[in-house]
């Protein structure tokens, strides 16, 4: 499998990154590199192996239901550009 | 050319599910809190930060499933939605995708002509909420409030079972239902706990491939998913047979304007990129946990209405009413037992009087300012015949506008039903001497007259004379020559 340029630039967009046109071609033959390197598992027999949803051998931990955080707004805001009226603000995303 | 329609909607309910905590994090779920004050660092994303899942929200998935006959996974896994909006901070929502908690179940549901139609459950996944977006008053820019973000979901996708709007409604409000007997969501809609989105599509009657849907978005009331569906059922049919198609497309419903339009969004629709989250391992449910569960489930709406048929006598109609709700049916067994057992009796008032006032008032049952053991005793009253029914309405009256109790709005009132029969027959005795020319018109065989001197006693005792005994005493009194 081979991306072409548009479907770079499609990626790239999905994910929010911001690219320079003349570095698509080199993305794009970067990319399907790693692909067709990946592809080799392809040629492995894996009927009867059920996917990997994990690397690890093992299952979720599960916490109690109790409250243990509590409000740290005023630390987390500093880190912020621009908050008002305790709302994070960002800039407009709908018309 | 006249051409018949028929609709297919499968519906996503996103039910709220009532924990203390996030399913994520340890911060609270409570609504209404100042913005930002209940969003932790796992809930902003911020770096560093590792997701650890809530045993509640496991073992509320599983009631739901046992509840709907559904299969619980022994082993299901969480996956990252990727999008990007504001109040979605990590740039993923972490959410059940190829392997859901619940699969394959069903849910019963009663049609308007009390036929029972099976609605088919494709799965229930775990989801985590996102925050909020408030678009007005900050100076052109966006406030986002993230109390909201992380707070656990579970969405229940129903098949493609639902021929119309009302057969929807009918299925969502049987869900709500089960959600709060089961304890697991508050169900309160206009909090946004519990909320749907509809796959609606139109097919010519008698063809077997679906159509071409659209998803009507964030519908929260009983209502709206009516009047939604409606219009864009009508909307399809119109423009297929106007020589048009359907776009498979994400519509927003507007109830102030009763009409659905397309969502204005750049974004590439549809191209989530699922994964396993790798923060999350595998949740594996056994056996034995799944058997503790269910032997915790409560009784539930279609069990409980059998049983009122059963144990009260009650007609489907009533039994119905009465369990719709948890809360009601509650409410109805405690009067019964204020009551010495009259359950049918108890049904008439719930129903009847109760309901009515209750829907004046715009008030819940759990609002009502009648207890169900106040009312039990004013039945008590009826059932012993202190009060005639017509006397009971006038107690019920005074006792909803915080008079008192039943008897005490007797006692002040001086409303006791007069079931003394000399008293009475001392009544009609004066009436009858009073009536000398209606009596002989009677004896002459104008038998209707009998009404009036029946009104004439009732007028004498400000309607307060037992009425069976004011007629049996009036019979016999007249009859005799």
């Amino acid at each position: 499998m081979a991306l072409d340029a548009n479907a770079v630039a499609k990626i790239a967009h999905l994910a929010r990154l911001g690219i320079n046109p003349e570095d698509v071609p080199e993305y794009a033959r970067n990319l399907s590199a790693i692909l067709a390197f990946v592809e080799q598992l392809n040629a492995v027999d894996t009927t009867g192996v059920i996917p990997l949803a994990h690397p690890l051998d093992a299952t979720q931990r599960l916490r109690p239901d109790a409250v243990t955080e509590t409000n740290d707004r005023d630390n987390f805001q500093s880190v912020a550009p621009q908050t008002e009226d305790g709302l994070y603000l960002v800039p407009q995303v709908i018309e | 050319m006249f051409m018949e329609w028929e609709t297919v909607i499968g519906l996503e309910i996103h039910t709220q599910l009532a924990t203390k905590s996030k399913i994520f994090s340890g911060a609270s779920t409570t609504y209404g809190a100042e913005p930002n004050t209940q969003a932790c660092a796992v809930d902003l994303g911020l770096p560093g930060v590792l997701p650890v899942l809530n045993a509640e929200v496991v073992r509320m998935a599983v009631m739901l499933g046992l509840a709907t006959h559904s299969t619980v996974a022994p082993r299901s896994v969480f996956a990252r939605k990727n999008y990007f909006y504001p109040d979605l901070p990590k740039g993923y929502q972490i959410s059940q995708f190829e392997l859901p908690i619940v699969h394959d179940g069903y849910l019963d549901i009663e049609l308007e002509d009390g036929t029972i139609k099976r609605i088919g459950i494709t799965r229930a996944h775990l989801e985590e909420d996102a925050g909020k977006s408030l678009h007005e008053d900050y100076h052109g820019m966006t406030g986002i409030d993230l109390n909201r973000a992380g707070t656990p979901l579970l969405e229940i996708v129903s098949e493609p079972d639902l021929r119309s709007a009302q057969e929807a409604v009918a299925y969502m409000k049987k869900m709500h239902a089960l959600v709060r007997y089961l304890g697991i969501s508050d169900g309160n809609m206009q909090e946004g706990s519990f909320r749907c989105d509809a796959n609606v599509s139109v097919r010519p009657k008698g063809q077997a491939e679906f159509g071409t849907r659209a998803e009507l978005k964030n519908i929260n009331s009983f209502r709206f998913v009516e009047q939604a569906i409606n219009y864009e059922v009508e909307r399809q049919i119109m423009r297929i047979e106007g020589g048009g198609s359907v776009v498979q497309e994400t519509r927003l419903y507007d109830p102030n304007k009763g009409e659905t339009r397309p969502m204005r969004s750049k974004e590439e629709a549809n191209d989530y990129r699922y994964f396993p989250d790798p923060d999350l391992l595998p949740v594996e449910i056994d056996a034995a946990f799944i058997e503790t569960v269910r032997a915790t489930l409560p009784e539930l709406p279609d069990a409980k209405k059998a049983r009122f048929v059963e144990q009260y006598g009650l007609s489907e109609y009533d039994a119905g009413v009465l369990t719709a709700a948890r809360e009601m049916a509650d409410y109805f067994e405690a009067v019964v037992a204020a009551a010495d057992g009259q359950g049918k009796l108890a049904a008439n008032w719930v129903t009847g009087e109760l309901s009515g006032a209750l829907n004046r008032a715009d008030l819940d049952i759990t609002a009502s300012p009648v207890s169900a053991a106040a009312l039990g005793v004013l039945l008590q009253r009826i059932n012993d015949g202190t009060l005639s029914g017509k006397l009971a309405k006038q107690v019920f009256e005074a006792m909803w506008n915080g008079v008192g109790s039943a008897d005490a709005v007797i006692e002040q009132q001086g409303l006791k039903q007069i079931s003394d029969s000399t008293a009475i027959e001392g009544i009609i005795d004066e009436v009858l001497a009073r009536s000398a020319k209606q009596v002989e018109q009677y004896r002459g065989g104008q038998e209707k007259l009998f009404g009036y001197f029946v009104g004439q006693v009732m007028k004498a005792t400000q309607g307060k004379a037992n009425p069976q005994q004011v007629n049996d005493l009036l019979k016999q009194k007249l009859d005799k020559s």
